[in-house]
């Protein structure tokens, strides 16, 4: 378990910009009535990309869009991790993935990239731009190692790709994400060896097929 | 040819991402072919089917996903079904439904049709780790272009009302367990539920439910369109069909490919993942199921295949079929010392043989890696990890214990000799001086 406390210093208020408010609204429409309850991860994500944190303020609004007790939606801030509790750096939310299968090929030089680049985890830089953390598995172990820096995934890094990341976004670009060798997804270096056979893309799997195995007569009409 | 399964008998066609995952691309590979066929039959010949494939789930523990689905209530009520897809991808090690979302991702809403009809559902939802971001709004945007088709939906073409949704997480392993899905899915922490109730009988919202990875309800169409049989083809009697399979660690090509299930330890990494770094020689250790599943050794790396069975019979598991592999440079106690801070990190807290019991193991761990630890702490610490096995509400628990299980199992040796060398350098016990000698 980690714990994990609301910041000492907290905004005045909270108020939710249109956009925001439209999304949250849209991802409630995805349950039945009288269950606003169970959008409230996703309302709680919306905040943090208008705010970049979630704060206390923040905490109520939700709750009382959702109508629910501040504390459950306390509760729910402070257990998942992703929502981040105070505020970060204004370019770059930097998640070094540290588990096992990265730490394997080099997670650990990279955060020592970061502790040189950026300073202390769970802190903003001392400009302000950055915030890193190490966090666990991100599902992305065979592109390992790797670390999300605002939502994207940049993969197969090396402590000299990751730097050179490091100064785009500082210079306020957006790289492109994924595999900074230019492998193609989770395919292996090099290129795929499987999936090369043309036929799989003719569009010859389109054709009209018979499903096998068919009852004698089709029940169409025994539909539960 | 590398590897055993050949491209004509792969279901996840677009794997890479090379070509297009929308509804387009995915209709000329062959999704949505032959669905309407398929969803007039009765929801009992959709489960015979798919147990006469023999799938089993893909979610770690491998139960037969044609038999969970009987589970459900035979009649609809006022309770309605709900099938909920576990997309939440966490497991250190997995990251094989990551490339059906982004990339096939309408093998994954059609599957959700099949299975919701199997089911008498009328609601699917998918919930997703909240990091992949990216993967959830290519999803959203699959699911869109279904809705247009008419291929979902209320009154679609295909004659059985089903909505499939997207929700998503916030970053906590324990989501992953089914019953902690469920309490997320609800807006709460994720902490597990205690059974019974079975999710069948009163999952979310306290209505009947089943939870399914996204890997196990994607194959549905391709079996049903192919036969039972095609998929019961391969593998073994136990352990059929074809399955993703990953590839992390010291690796020269670590990927994701489908393989057949049976195919062997030897053969993937070699023929798929380029071989172990240094060579086959090279190798010490192989996780082969995600990290949750005690290792092998190289020594039983030549024989062992990629079943349930052939894996349990060594003590570990097929698991997600995603294999960590360690070479002979590795630092195995390090390694599994940071799964066990892992496990630390990710427990719920709610039961007391884990909370304390991962946090525990960590610390000792630590101090293992530096070997800066009693002999004796080796039995205190495997003592500890088989009190927490077993005792716990969820699975994690066990998952916890296991890697540790594992290492000592097999390098025990590495761990004393850790301890010896510590106490050597240190000399500052009693006795040193007769040891340093
Ligand atoms: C701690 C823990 C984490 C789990 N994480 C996942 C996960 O990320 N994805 C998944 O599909 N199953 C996960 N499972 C297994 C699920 O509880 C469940 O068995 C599975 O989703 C059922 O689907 P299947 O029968 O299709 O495999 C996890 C289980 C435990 C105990
Ligand atoms: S075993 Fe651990 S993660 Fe599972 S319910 Fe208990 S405390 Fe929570
Ligand atoms: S361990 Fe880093 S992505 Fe899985």
């Amino acid at each position: 378990m980690s714990v994990r406390r609301l910041a000492e210093v907290q905004p005045e208020s909270f108020e939710f910009k249109p956009a925001t408010l439209k999304a949250a609204k849209a991802h409630m429409a995805n349950f039945p009535p009288g269950r606003q309850q169970s959008a409230v991860i996703g309302v709680l994500w919306f905040v943090q990309k208008q705010e970049g944190w979630v704060s206390e303020p923040a905490i109520r609004a939700v709750a009382e869009l959702l109508g629910m007790p501040v504390i459950r939606v306390l509760e729910v801030a402070t257990f998942y991790t992703m929502f981040m509790l105070e505020p970060v750096g204004t370019h770059a939310l930097v998640q070094v993935c540290g588990t096992t299968p990265c730490q394997l090929r080099g997670s650990e030089a990279l955060m020592e990239v970061c502790k040189r680049r950026i300073g202390p985890h769970d802190h903003v830089s001392a400009d302000g731009k950055f915030y890193w953390q190490e966090v666990e598995c991100m599902g992305a172990c065979s592109n390992a190692p790797m670390a999300a820096i605002n939502d994207q995934y940049y993969e197969d890094l090396t402590p000299e790709s990751f730097g050179k990341l490091l100064d785009d976004f500082a210079a306020g670009k957006t790289p492109k994400p994924g595999s900074a060798i230019g492998r193609q997804g989770a395919a292996p270096e090099g290129g795929p060896m499987t999936l090369v056979d043309p036929a799989l893309y003719d569009g010859s799997r389109a054709k009209k097929i018979k499903i096998p195995n068919l009852p004698q007569k089709p029940s169409a009409k025994e539909k539960a | 040819m590398v590897g055993i399964l050949q491209d004509k008998d792969r279901i996840f066609t677009n794997l890479y991402g090379v070509h297009d995952w929308g509804l387009e691309g995915a209709k000329k590979r062959g999704a949505w072919n032959g669905t309407a066929d398929i969803m007039a039959q009765t929801p009992e010949w959709i489960c015979d089917q798919i147990k006469a494939s023999g799938l089993r789930g893909r979610g770690g523990a491998g139960f037969p996903t044609g038999l969970k689905w009987t589970f459900m209530p035979k009649q609809e009520s006022e309770r309605p079904h709900y099938l909920l897809v576990n997309a939440d991808e966490s497991e250190p090690g997995a990251c094989k439904d990551r490339e059906i979302l982004r990339n096939d991702p309408h093998l994954l809403i059609e599957g959700c049709l099949i299975a919701c009809r199997a089911m008498r559902a009328h609601t699917a939802y998918i919930y997703i780790r909240g990091e992949y971001v990216h993967e959830r709004e290519r999803l959203q945007a699959a699911i869109r272009q279904a809705y247009d088709a008419k291929l979902i939906g209320p009154g679609n073409v295909h004659g059985w009302d089903c909505d499939v949704r997207v929700t998503h997480g916030g970053g906590a392993y324990i989501c992953g367990d089914e019953t902690a899905l469920m309490e997320s899915f609800e807006g709460k922490k994720g902490q597990p539920r205690l059974k019974p109730p079975f999710p069948a009988g009163a999952g979310i919202y306290g209505c009947p439910t089943t939870v399914n990875n996204v890997e196990s309800i994607a194959v549905v169409g391709a079996i049903l369109r192919r036969g039972a049989e095609w998929f019961a083809g391969f593998g073994t009697e136990k352990s059929t069909g074809t399955k993703l399979f990953a590839g992390s660690g010291h690796l020269n090509k670590p990927c994701v490919v489908e393989e057949v299930v049976g195919i062997s330890v030897k053969q993937l990494i070699e023929d798929h993942f380029g071989g172990v770094r240094g060579g086959w020689g090279n190798l010490k250790a192989v996780i082969p199921g995600g990290i949750s599943v005690r290792m092998i050794p190289a020594s039983e790396c030549d024989q062992a295949v990629m079943t349930y069975e052939d894996l349990q019979a060594r003590g570990s598991g097929l698991g997600t079929g995603t294999m960590i592999v360690f070479d002979k440079d590795a630092d195995l106690v390090k390694g599994i010392a940071r799964a066990a801070y892992f496990y630390k990190h990710e427990s719920c807290g709610q039961c007391t043989p884990c909370r304390e019991g991962t946090g525990w193991m960590w610390r000792v761990m630590e101090r293992m890696v530096r070997g800066e630890a009693e002999m004796e702490e080796i039995d205190l610490l495997l003592d500890v990890a088989s009190q927490v096995e077993g005792h716990t509400i969820c699975g994690l628990g066990d998952a916890a214990a296991w890697p540790i299980q594992g290492l000592f199992r097999h390098f025990r040796h590495e761990v004393e000799e850790r301890i010896t060398s510590y106490r050597a350098r240190r000399g500052s016990y009693p006795g040193a001086s007769i040891a340093a000698e």
